[in-house]
């Protein structure tokens, strides 16, 4: 059966965009206000559910063409890689480390190497969820 | 103020026992489904006049939050009533 679902695609084509830069921020934000790495990542799932509720698994995988499996992995190791970094330093292990630098657009800016820990905790929400969702939907 | 906001705390509950009703008695499957996301937006209304009793902004980040849950919920079961799958494997055209 043919269908036509062009009002969701092009709602899709817009919505995606705000949810994509929602979840970014809510990211960013979570060190202040709440948030973090596993809303965030949450967040990011959904907008590509909505991609794949829009269009097919199909088409959503060449225009994302991740291994959600790798994604898992590589969040893992950047995770156990910021808490590992601790050794080199001669601290205790999980010991994080936080500086003010003046960054060229941003201004002074506070970097702390949580912001890292939190990346790969992004990482594997996505891949997990992702890799849940794919392997259920293309179940026949 | 004050009162203004727990008089319309107290209108948005009563929308929202009239939803719930619609909910559970609801004939088809589609009146559910419209009263599921009509109570989205009833909770996003009242955690936008609780984020005002409280006098906080952290809440707002769930009003957005919520909004985009309870779009792709909806987006997600009106698929599956239509069309019986919600994830599609191949292009359908």
């Amino acid at each position: 059966m043919k269908t036509n679902d062009v009002m969701l695609q092009t709602a899709t084509k817009v919505v995606i965009f705000i949810i994509l830069l929602f979840a970014v921020h809510i990211f960013f934000t979570g060190h202040y206000t709440p948030g973090g790495g596993f809303v965030g990542g949450l967040l990011t799932a959904s907008a590509i559910v909505l991609l794949m509720l829009a269009f097919d698994l199909d088409t959503v995988k060449k225009i994302l063409p991740l291994n959600y499996v790798a994604m898992v992995a590589v969040g893992l190791l950047i995770a156990l890689g910021t808490a590992g970094a601790s050794i080199v330093f001669d601290v205790p292990f999980f010991t994080h480390a936080y500086d003010y630098f003046d960054l060229p657009l941003f201004g002074k800016t506070s970097l702390h190497s949580a912001a890292l820990f939190d990346l790969g905790v992004y990482l594997v929400v996505v891949g997990v969820t992702m890799t849940i969702i794919q392997t259920i939907g293309e179940d026949e | 103020m004050m009162t203004f906001y727990w008089v319309a705390l107290l209108i948005i509950s009563f929308a929202f026992v009239g939803l719930l009703y619609r909910l559970i008695k609801g004939p088809s499957i589609a009146d559910r489904i419209v009263a599921l996301d009509a109570l989205g937006v009833a909770l996003v209304s009242i955690i936008a006049l609780l984020s005002l009793i409280l006098e906080t902004k952290f809440f707002l980040a769930i009003i957005l939050l919520l909004s985009i849950l309870a779009f792709i919920g909806t987006v997600a079961f009106a698929k599956f009533i239509e069309r019986g799958v919600i994830f599609d494997r191949k292009p359908n055209r």
